[in-house]
């Protein structure tokens, strides 16, 4: 269900811009708390939070879906090449 | 981060060559991640040249917010007996998240790209895009919420 929410209240503007922030554990404890503090008691706050850690989960998911093509043969023969030169340059 | 699939599958080619002829110039080992990308990024901008100079479209944090009638769009779902196949909304997930993604301006796609999909770090992914902390935070954070206002269908009925 979709809140009907504006989040135009200030202290909600203010939780909207840091939210990827808290997420990531890149806040100071002390705005984690005021965060926190706030969300508790702001349902639709809430309702933004899971919504946008759920965006971030399918992101992070996706990587494992995409499908990765084979690489060309003669490709591959450049990679063994270059790798062979690199060694030998190292000596 | 190149916007089309064929250039990307030449990018990323062109990436693990020139990794493999210098490998012996990466000097930390510890930060072999971030150089690779960045690699591939100068690439990516070799490639689309051509746009690297027009104006990139800023979002501001203003037009991502919640609309007051309720931006979400859930898809129609029946009822739970005829709920999709798990497997399929994830793929046409994946495939809206792949769309939604296209759509968003570079400077945002690259962050989300780094961060997100590719799991850097925020200072990996700052040292990739030659940028500081700050703006590859405040990038991600228009980035994901972008994505969020696309997806907000999807995400309603996905686990």
């Amino acid at each position: 269900m979709t809140h009907q929410h504006s989040h135009r209240d200030p202290a909600c503007l203010e939780v909207f811009a840091r939210l990827s922030e808290f997420i990531d554990g890149e806040l100071p404890a002390l705005d984690c708390g005021e965060i926190e503090a706030h969300i508790a008691d702001c349902p639709p706050c809430i309702d933004f939070l899971n919504s946008l850690k759920k965006c971030v989960a399918v992101s992070e998911e996706f990587r494992n879906a995409a499908e990765c093509p084979p690489m060309p043969a003669e490709m591959e023969e450049k990679l063994r090449a270059a790798w062979t030169a690199a060694l030998a340059r190292r000596g | 981060m190149c916007g089309h699939r064929e250039d990307a599958e030449e990018v990323s080619q062109d990436t693990l060559l020139k990794v493999f002829e210098s490998f012996d110039k990466l000097q930390d080992p510890e930060k072999v991640k971030a150089w690779v990308f960045r690699i591939a990024k100068n690439y990516c901008l070799m490639k689309r040249r051509k746009s690297v100079f027009a104006p990139e479209r800023e979002l501001s944090l203003d037009e991502l917010l919640p609309s007051t009638t309720g931006e979400a769009r859930p898809m129609q779902v029946p009822d739970d007996a005829e709920l999709p196949d798990e497997q399929v909304l994830r793929s046409e997930l994946n495939g809206e998240l792949e769309r939604a993604l296209r759509e968003l301006p570079e400077i945002y796609r690259s962050a989300v790209l780094l961060r997100d999909v590719e799991g850097l770090s925020t200072a990996e992914a700052a040292e990739v895009l030659d940028v500081n902390e700050d703006t590859v935070k405040q990038r991600l954070h228009r980035g994901r919420l972008a994505l969020r206002k696309s997806l907000a269908g999807y995400l309603e009925v996905a686990k």
